[in-house]
């Protein structure tokens, strides 16, 4: 097979793999007797067509931001963790402990020790899983996969039996106090004179774009990136060169858990401020096709998370105004998974046909100019 | 616990485990082949609404079973063709088939019949209903013998006793067969099925659309026999509990059958705090039950497995040419 140039590779083939979703997404809405061009004009009217919508489209591009990493990271140590969504909502659990703990004098200390406490709980939630891999083998997809199921299970049971104020119907905990609540976006000097109506999207967003740096950092100008990135691509490899790979599936994953659970404060500190159930909504998931949609590169990510961002605020959009079910976002994440996670190797096969044919061409002519 | 109770739980076991059984010997076929399949659980969501929504147009169960297998038949193909010819990567691939059946289910379950996603409840022949088997009636006065017979073994719809039988089916199928050996050789070297002249790309297809039968079975069980309907989600990991009891079971037939059995008594529990809480003595929150078949998966996994060595080429794409 032909070699594609770099350009390709790095974004013709996400942009094909995404054109390739959209197509058949379109099919679909068709199937079901939708029509795709009113659908995708809901989509960006509601999602970027007012400084309103890309509050919305921000503030869940914040969340991904930080699941896209997640993943990213443990994909590097050739881990799959699935996991993203129960370690959000442990981190979710993490943001509240820490928010009720006191009456908080600023927000900004609030927001470090919540960071800090979201952290810690998404990693725990991971560590398990982890040990497990490393030492007994246990295959991460699926412990993973059932710490999901636990952790929900967990929070039910939390918010219904421990968490919930006294008096209250609905499973959730306490509302935060004033201390502990992050400014939006339109409460920031300068970016008010954008955001005039009250937007979800919050500080949070600075703190996703400034990780998605110190992951770049992390994973390619230290040691410690180096040993995870050489543990993917092979593990005997790493081991000869006296990586630990028991260390290293237990560090990637306790960072990836650890961005996982971050994203609890965009979600449960800067939106619902209180601990409900389901907090995540997902975004764990959506962490898997953002990172292979941003080809595991933490600028990838956060235009992947900005794409995802904006099809959830648009799939929003279509549940409110339009009669397709808000399920539509899944399909569309499923098929952005399909074609860029599964079916790369068809896209590239494809384009190294079409570059093939041009350097054939090419070289065709240039033959007949020599004689 | 009374012996009543106990039957009634057994019976309940026997429900349960149908499904888990069903997927986790579709899992078996692909998995022995050398093809990871974590998208059961998505097969098993796309039959399930499938076969709920033509059983509930047609009024007959079986045209939903066939639907229902069809709808299992095509996710599996996707997977086939991205794993087998684009040698992609069958983690994802699950993934991704899981999401598609997700939302795609949903979508067409509501465009159809506008019942949020759900299908129309199932009445009489729609579903599949319980068979007595010959003599349960006769010996239900039997002490002991006699209600376990008629409580326990007698009174299931026919898949589940299709079920059960698949069991013997498979290990002939894989260990006596010509067929089979070529299945599980294809599993574990490849290179060497290919040099013997027979096609790699064929077996594991073959395996695949296997895996896909099995789990249109398990789905359309879910919706026409166990619940009387599709709902949304309604597998609830169902097929990742499958693939664990098939580690569980060391990617073998008969074992799998009982690691099915054993998540079926989990299942069976959490539907029962009552009795739980009986056995224990202390009051059990029903979240923690819920919890218990994954929480039990996981120590499974952790511990009691010995060394599972899954087949040698399993997640491998094969690439003919070095």
């Amino acid at each position: 097979m032909d070699r594609l140039p770099k350009w390709a590779d790095v974004a013709l083939v996400p942009l094909i793999s995404l054109l390739l979703a959209a197509v058949i997404s379109a099919l679909v809405l068709l199937a079901i007797g939708q029509s795709p061009v009113e659908a995708f004009k809901v989509m960006v009217d509601g999602a970027l067509g007012s400084p309103y919508g890309w509050g919305y489209t921000l503030y869940y591009a914040t969340s991904f931001i930080f699941t896209g990493l997640a993943v990213t990271v443990a994909f590097h140590a050739s881990l799959f963790n699935i996991g993203g969504e129960g370690q959000a909502q442990l981190g979710g659990l993490g943001v509240a402990l820490v928010c009720l703990a006191f009456p908080w004098p600023h927000w900004t200390v609030a927001l470090l020790a919540a960071t800090a406490g979201a952290a810690v709980f998404g990693a725990a939630w991971a560590a398990i899983p982890a040990y497990l891999q490393a030492k007994r083998g246990s295959h991460i997809v699926i412990t993973t996969i059932m710490f999901n199921y636990i952790a929900a299970a967990l929070l039910v049971y939390l918010l219904v039996d421990v968490l919930r104020p006294a008096g209250q119907m609905d499973p959730a905990s306490a509302r935060f106090p004033e201390g502990a609540k992050l400014p939006a976006l339109n409460d920031i000097p300068l970016f008010n004179l954008v955001f005039t109506k009250a937007v979800p999207a919050n500080v949070t967003l600075f703190i996703a774009l400034a990780m998605a740096v110190v992951v770049w950092a992390l994973l390619w100008r230290t040691r410690l990136g180096y040993q995870i990135r050489a543990f993917g691509k092979s593990e005997s490899a790493a081991k000869y060169a006296g990586i630990n790979p028991v260390r290293i599936t237990i560090i990637a994953m306790l960072i990836s858990g650890a961005l996982a659970g971050m994203m609890s404060i965009n979600n449960v500190m800067g939106e619902a401020e209180r601990l409900l159930q389901n907090s995540s909504e997902g975004a764990g998931f959506i962490g898997i096709a953002v990172a292979l949609m941003g080809r595991n590169h933490p600028f990838g990510v956060v235009l992947a998370a900005l794409l995802f961002g904006f099809l959830y605020q648009g799939g929003a959009e279509l549940g409110l105004w339009t009669s397709i079910p808000i399920e539509m976002r899944i399909v569309v994440q499923g098929l952005v998974i399909l074609f860029t996670g599964a079916l790369d190797m068809m896209v590239r096969m494809l384009l190294g046909r079409i570059f093939g044919l041009f350097r054939s061409a090419k070289a065709i002519r240039s033959a007949g100019g020599a004689a | 616990m009374d012996y009543a109770t106990l039957l009634q739980m057994l019976d309940t076991t026997l429900r349960l485990a149908t499904p888990l059984l069903l997927a986790c010997l579709a899992g078996l076929y692909s998995e022995r082949a050398g093809i990871f399949d974590i998208g059961l659980e998505g097969k098993m969501l796309a039959a399930a609404m499938a076969a709920g929504a033509v059983a509930a147009l047609t009024g007959s169960a079986w045209a939903g079973l066939l639907a229902g297998i069809g709808a299992s038949l095509i996710f599996a193909a996707i997977h086939g063709i991205a794993s087998i010819t684009f040698r992609g990567n069958q983690l994802i691939s699950g993934v991704a088939l899981n999401f598609l059946a997700s939302g795609m289910t949903v979508l067409i379950a509501q465009a159809l019949f506008r019942q949020g996603g759900r299908t129309p409840p199932l009445t009489g022949d729609a579903r599949f209903n319980p068979v007595i088997l010959p003599g349960a009636e006769a010996m239900r006065d039997i002490p002991f013998v006699g209600p376990l017979y008629y409580e326990v073994i007698s009174g299931h719809s026919v898949l589940v006793y299709m079920a059960f039988l698949i069991v013997p089916l498979t290990w002939w199928v894989l260990f006596r067969t010509r067929f089979g050996l070529r299945l599980r050789a294809v599993g574990e070297n490849p290179a060497a099925v290919d040099t013997a002249g027979v096609s790699v790309v064929g077996l594991r297809f073959a395996a695949v659309a296997i895996t896909g039968v099995l789990c249109g079975l398990a789905g359309a069980y879910m919706a026409t026999a166990l619940q009387a309907g599709f709902g949304r989600e309604m597998t609830a990991g169902r097929g990742y509990i499958a693939l664990a009891a098939l580690i569980f079971a060391k990617w073998r037939p008969v074992a799998a059958m009982w690691a099915c059995l054993l998540f079926g008594f989990f299942q069976a529990l959490a539907l029962r705090p009552d009795v739980v809480q009986a056995v224990v003595q202390v009051k059990v929150p029903v979240p923690f039950l819920d919890a218990l078949p994954y929480i039990l998966t996981v120590l499974v996994l952790a511990g009691f497995v010995g060394k599972a060595i899954p087949p040698r080429a399993g997640g491998e794409p094969y690439v003919k040419e070095r």
